[in-house]
């Protein structure tokens, strides 16, 4: 339970300021927030990071590039494969070193994977918020599920999956993976209809969601807003679109948009982006070609991972991560450990506009738009 | 992207001509760290690049001076990106605030100042992010000391002896040695750094 830490008279009214988290099951983690009410609304907010704080940038300034690669899961751990692929691409792009076809053709379906792994799990997750008690929740797990248990198979791990290595992918898909991702992507709509014929259109879910935490697309740009909740706002800006890194520009996919930037929108948002994920999926299982998943510049490297001293230069990657944009800035000094490692958390820097979309709004709906931001706490903190 | 930022420096010379700018690797270093809000809000407006968001602020530690660096790119000509560096000395490391232009800086100037030390001047909450009010040092500079985790302090030794935790002996010798000398567990950093 909250725990009050003083109460203030202001203008005649009672300000309340309320201490919510660290130790909150709706914080998503160990987010803090001091919070101060005037009865059931929200006069102030203030956001409290640290409490899961590693300094993951100096742990990287002292390994070698190779080690780095599963420290990156533990950043955002529900979907590990995004964080794997920004950090690839950044040292790929600092070493220029290229990616076989396969390779990419393996990246682009293992991340957009992870995407519906990440966007059920947040739905799920917000609806719980929301008092839909753990019962949407279930459903969404039973889908992942599938999909975690081909990571399993695949890469080893359920969700700390270290599958990418620099120049290629750990290992490779067999004919009987591919067949199960064909499966899992074909019974993916009939799952999705189900879950929208149940929630979409429901009656509380709309009065809970619709103008509440409502962001201009003015204030989403100027504060850095990246991911589903920009796009929600109605801001066209995909990196997958812009950048077109690794192969996505091959793809043919829709980039969905909201229109007012509520809670609701940014539900709806990440609904229709795993359909477009779904997309992605099946033009890549018909196109994915054979041969190498690894660059043979970077196989010796494997076994000995000091040898691997990029070229002094300085590297900013960055990727379409489901939570927004997650760059990589790595700068060499030709040693086999990077001088400057900096991740730029798309988790942390959607927290900017917290307090001002809660502003004016219930207490009730301040957890929610908490949650429709998507926050993970090891990305928040580092 | 260096053709990107050809562009964007012909452009500051003509539209900013007192700027002093020299490349550096694959961005622009401003030589005045004032020019920054000037020229931040220059490219902003300018309309051939309107480069309306700032994506990262992060800070670098080069020994003899700290840097901080800034990737801006366009959300509406969806160009970019282009980075920014702005270089002080370690011991007065003051850089104008770009939260008044691009309210993305807030947190990520407090992680810099939490981490580097560097002090963005006009930023409307100067406090540390991630570490606790009165932690002492910035830890990722290259010449932070960080504590020896095999060397208890003679306090803690004391804390675990009362309660009745074995500790070794030799951990004990260190922990009182280190007390005698009047010295927190501290271990010493190799003198030069690595390269």
């Amino acid at each position: 339970m909250p725990n009050i830490i003083e109460t203030k008279k202001l203008d005649g009214s009672d300000i309340l300021e309320i201490n919510f988290g660290p130790q909150h099951p709706s914080t998503h983690g160990v987010f803090r927030m001091i919070v101060q009410t005037e009865g059931e609304k929200i006069r102030g907010l203030r956001p409290i990071f640290g409490y899961l704080h590693r300094n993951h940038e100096q742990i990287a300034e002292n390994l070698p590039y190779a080690a780095i690669m599963p420290y990156t899961d533990r950043l955002d751990y529900v979907n590990a494969l995004a964080n794997n692929f920004g950090y690839a691409l950044t040292v790929e792009k600092l070493a220029s070193l290229e990616v076989p076809e396969r390779a990419e053709y393996l990246r682009v379906i293992m991340a957009e994977l992870a995407r519906i792994v990440n966007h059920i799990t947040v739905i799920g997750f917000m609806l719980n918020d929301l008092g839909a008690f753990f019962t949407p929740l279930l459903y969404a797990f039973r889908e992942r599920e599938r999909i975690l248990d081909l990571f399993e198979e695949v890469t080893g791990s359920r969700l700390m999956n270290n599958y990418f290595r620099f120049g290629g992918v750990k290992r490779d898909l067999t004919a009987l993976h591919l067949a199960t991702i064909h499966q899992i992507v074909a019974k993916f709509p009939a799952f999705l209809e189900e879950f929208e014929t149940l929630l979409s259109k429901n009656e509380i879910l709309c009065m809970r969601c619709q103008n509440v935490g409502v962001l201009s697309p003015e204030t989403a740009t100027n504060a850095g807003i990246t991911g589903p909740v920009l796009r929600a706002s109605g801001v066209n800006y995909d990196i997958r679109k812009v950048d077109g890194y690794s192969i996505y520009h091959r793809f043919d996919f829709k980039i969905p948009l909201g229109k007012k930037g509520d809670v609701y929108d940014r539900y709806y948002v990440r609904i229709l982006e795993i359909r477009e994920s779904l997309k992605i999926l099946e033009q890549a299982l018909a196109k994915i070609p054979q041969g190498e998943i690894l660059n043979k510049k970077t196989v010796p490297f494997i076994k000995m991972p000091r040898n691997f001293k990029p070229p002094v230069g300085e590297a900013y990657g960055r990727v379409e991560s489901p939570k927004g944009e997650l760059g990589f800035y790595v700068v060499s000094d030709g040693t086999p450990q990077p001088w400057r490692y900096h991740v730029r958390a798309p988790s942390l820097i959607n927290l900017t506009v917290l307090e001002e979309m809660c502003l004016g709004q219930k207490i009730a709906d301040a957890i929610i738009i908490l949650g429709s931001i998507d926050i993970v706490l090891g990305e928040t903190d580092r | 992207m260096p053709l990107f930022m050809e562009e964007v420096q012909k452009e500051l010379h003509a539209g900013l001509p007192d700027v002093k700018l020299r490349r550096v690797l694959n961005s622009l270093l401003l030589e005045n760290p004032k020019d920054l809000p000037r020229v931040a809000l220059f490219l902003k407006q300018s309309p051939k690049f309107r480069l309306d968001y700032l994506s990262s602020v992060t800070g670098a530690d080069y020994l003899d001076s700290l840097e901080s660096v800034y990737h801006l790119y366009s959300m509406a000509l969806k160009r970019g990106p282009l980075t920014l560096r702005v270089r002080v000395p370690k011991n007065h490391p003051e850089i104008p605030s770009l939260v008044p232009i691009y309210r993305s800086a807030n947190l990520q100037e407090r992680e810099a100042f939490d981490t580097f030390g560097i002090i963005y001047k006009g930023h409307p909450d100067p406090r540390r992010l991630f570490m606790w009010e009165g932690f002492e040092g910035y830890p990722l500079r290259k010449d932070y000391q960080q504590e020896d985790v095999d060397v208890l302090e003679a306090a803690d030794i004391t804390w675990l002896a009362s309660r009745g935790i074995a500790i070794p002996e030799d951990m004990k010798a260190k922990a009182a040695e280190l007390a005698a000398a009047g010295k927190r567990a501290l271990v010493g950093k190799p003198e030069k750094p690595r390269n």
